[in-house]
């Protein structure tokens, strides 16, 4: 425990905190309630970096992308009032999404508190429910404290975002400074010890099925699982399927690797749920969208639930074994206990699948006859020039299910989306966060345009920085999610989904990014390996078909025996 | 089916708690018909006595939820038959009521009530009781016109002799002692 016992402002403990936690990357947004903060940060410039985004929201979204990359916790600053208020989505995203941050907000000083002073909010009453924890601090001795406990409960058991709201007086006043980390805290339990006679039990079960099924979430990512993973479904010869966050825990080329689970997933893995007899989860919490209608979901199956949050036990899907801790400590020990075992005939059946799903979709997608270019082909031959050791960033809507089906990934903690809460506009600030985390690797951001112009500014911050993020707007002219549930579901009344949009090639080279814009097949592949060599962020613009559906597709409140693979 | 259920979590004494305890209910909208927190025997822990009217499912899956925050030590629900529980009600009559004849004085003894006060002018009484008993005083003085009434929230312990949360706390931190000790032996079996 290192010893220092210089006197200190608030403000300087702030940051000296950071890099006790060996933080070396912030990223945020100054305002006058977290000034002081940000005058001590400009001495430690050498020491830790900080990117400024054009807004609040792409600073989380942004540290975000960072920690779902690096494994880190991420580290955001914003100031108060309206500053900590555009944090909140994502807050929310990376509670649903089980994102680790640390959001330090500054607060109006303490004397103000209540008085709705300038630029005042209830920063705590706002982002309890979107948090893990939160604290306010109004007093500069418990800086390093509150910083120390942060980052311990952002980071253990199931992770999440931690918001501490710093009180200007307290950032002004002096304390000795003097660090300690937390490594426990009375009321918090972060994991449960692995009950053996469970594993047993779960082993057996394993060993006994005849039509095993494996799905993994980011849990598996999380605890760092992806080697004991991989070794249980060789050893035991289970198919396995990936939730949408789940993606990249096991190659997308592993023989054993069946494909994408829920509404737009792949038809194999969605049909045989309610075939197996043993549904074996790990790290997953049975979203809806991967559940679809709960009551005919998986009846005939014996699931085994391997969880570390012990509030996700038997909340959606009730568990036959429910294994409760890190799933890295789980399946090390069910690795021991389960037999060798193969299920080929069984393995087949997903193959069937699989065929009957690329005559059906696949193809049409991948390898387009018709004269304009699908989203599907775009991924497709993005993916082939990265090699799939690309990091896949995506905003949401039909471009995020199409690039999550189709994108190659070799490497774990290579997909950056959000999956539980949706949130449209997320892409672009998340890429480049993720590009700072993993500054080595080429990171892929697919867009629609919608989703793009929520929060195309951070053109401005990719700028800055020079942060070379290949940014791909799929250009469809429409909200085209929302126009294809519209087409479905709505006799085809296009309620307010059809864009009018800007140059945004114009609007890239305004901010000194190199674009480019394609409609057509035969320039497609040039264009793309331009944009992969390019030294740099690039901007391509691709117009696809303006309407166009993503299928499969479970329909809403259907079962996952109904998936359609035409409309 | 919907039943009423008590709800008891021990959380630490920090400030928040009851909103981050209300949120879980709010989100759910499930209502709460009464609340009760104080300190507990332990020494800055605060219980909450929390009765709703419910399915047992969403109950069950509340006190997850509830037992899910960073502060909340332990979270339990327990169906009104396995709690022994009060109320505490005051109501203030006129004294003129309790002197014109002694029907009062008749339904203080019958509830097993009791007077805290006599001024001039009024008179407190006290019943402790389940709400029909509470509610059945107050209907009972309401005929000579209840000037003020209240009602506490429910509290309760269980039937069983000892306080669950202490024996809880001790498993917990013998469970969190052996995950140490079994990360330390897995270091050991990567360090052979």
């Amino acid at each position: 425990m290192e010893q220092t016992t210089r006197k200190v402002t608030g403000a300087e403990a702030v940051i000296m905190s950071l890099l006790e936690e060996k933080v070396d990357t912030i990223f945020g947004y100054p305002g006058g309630a977290i000034m002081p903060v940000y005058d001590a940060l400009y001495d430690y410039q050498n020491q830790v970096k900080h990117v400024l985004t054009r807004h609040e929201q792409g600073a989380i979204h942004a540290a975000q992308g960072y920690a779902r990359v690096s494994g880190k916790v991420g580290v955001c600053f914003a100031t108060s009032g309206p500053g900590a208020t555009n944090l909140v989505t994502g807050l929310t995203d990376a509670m649903m999404d089980s994102t680790p941050l640390v959001c330090i907000t500054g607060q109006v000083g303490s004397p103000l508190l209540g008085t709705d002073a300038f630029q005042e909010a209830d920063v705590i009453g706002l982002t309890m429910p979107a948090t893990k924890w939160n604290y306010q601090v109004t007093s500069v001795d418990e800086i390093p404290w509150a910083i120390a406990q942060a980052f311990y409960i952002a980071s253990s058991g199931r992770p999440g975002p931690v918001v501490l709201d710093i009180s200007k007086d307290a950032q002004f006043n002096e304390i000795d400074f003097k660090y300690e980390k937390c490594n426990k805290v009375r009321s918090y339990v972060p994991e449960y010890k692995v009950n053996d006679e469970k594993v047993s039990e779960a082993a057996k079960l394993i060993d006994s099925a005849k039509k095993p099924l494996l799905l993994f979430g980011q849990g598996v990512i999380l605890s760092g699982a992806e080697k004991e993973l991989k070794q249980l479904v060789e050893k035991t010869g289970v198919p396995a399927a990936w939730t949408l966050l789940g993606l990249s825990a096991l190659p997308t080329s592993h023989p054993l690797n069946v494909g994408m689970l829920g509404m737009h997933g792949n038809y194999g893995p969605n049909i045989k749920t309610n075939e197996c007899d043993v549904l074996i989860a790990v790290g997953m919490r049975f979203d809806d969208r991967v559940t679809g209608d709960v009551s005919n979901y998986a009846k005939q199956a014996k699931v085994i639930h391997v969880e570390i949050d012990p509030a996700e036990i038997d909340k959606i899907v009730p568990a036959e074994v429910a294994l409760l801790g890190d799933a890295k400590k789980v399946l090390k020990k069910l690795l021991k206990k389960v037999t060798p075992n193969s299920h080929e005939e069984w393995l087949g059946e997903f193959k069937s699948c699989y065929e009957k799903e690329a005559e059906k979709v696949i193809d049409k997608d991948l390898f387009p006859t018709k004269e304009k270019l699908t989203m599907g082909e775009v991924v497709r031959r993005v993916g082939e020039q990265t090699n799939g050791d690309a990091i896949l960033v995506t905003d949401v809507g039909q471009h995020q299910m199409i690039a999550s089906r189709y994108f190659q990934l070799n490497k774990s903690r290579s997909l950056v989306t959000s999956g539980g809460l949706g949130t449209m506009g997320f892409g672009l600030p998340a890429a480049l966060g993720a590009k700072v985390g993993q500054p080595d690797r080429d990171v892929v951001v697919f867009m629609g345009d919608g989703g793009f112009q929520m929060t195309m500014q951070e053109l401005g911050c990719i700028a800055q920085y020079n942060l070379g993020v290949k940014m791909v707007i799929l250009n469809n002219n429409f909200l085209g999610m929302v126009r294809q549930w519209q087409q479905l579901f709505f006799d085809k009344r296009y309620s307010f989904t059809e864009m009018q949009n800007p140059d945004f090639v114009a609007l890239a080279k305004s901010f000194g990014i190199s674009a480019q814009k394609v409609s057509e097949r035969d320039n497609l592949d040039k264009v793309v390996q331009e944009m992969v060599e390019h030294d740099g962020p690039y901007l391509l613009e691709v117009v696809v078909e303006k309407e166009d559906n993503v299928f499969p597709m479970v329909p809403a409140g259907a079962s996952v025996s109904n998936i359609l693979l035409e409309p | 089916m919907s039943k009423e259920f008590i709800i008891s979590a021990y959380t630490e004494n920090h400030i928040g708690l009851l909103n981050r305890i209300t949120i879980v209910f709010t989100r759910r909208k499930v209502n709460i018909e009464s609340l009760t927190v104080s300190e507990s025997a332990i020494s800055g822990v605060s219980k909450f006595t929390i009765v709703v009217k419910a399915e047992e499912e969403k109950v069950r899956k509340i006190v997850q939820q509830i037992e899910k925050l960073v502060e909340v030590l332990k979270a339990f629900y327990h169906s009104n038959e396995e709690m022994i529980y009060q109320e505490i009600a005051l109501y203030k009559v006129p004294t003129e009521a309790l002197t014109k004849s002694n029907q009062i004085e008749t339904l203080v003894r019958e509830h097993n009530a009791r007077i805290l006060e006599i001024t001039k002018d009024y008179t407190v009484i006290e019943k402790t009781g389940h709400k029909e008993e509470t509610q059945a005083l107050f209907e009972g003085l309401n005929q000579f016109g209840v000037l003020q009434f209240i009602r506490s929230g429910r509290v309760a312990i269980t039937r069983s002799p000892i306080e669950k949360l202490s024996v809880f706390l001790e498993m917990r931190d013998a469970q969190l002692a052996s995950l140490e000790s079994s990360e330390e032996t897995e270091e050991l079996e990567y360090s052979v």
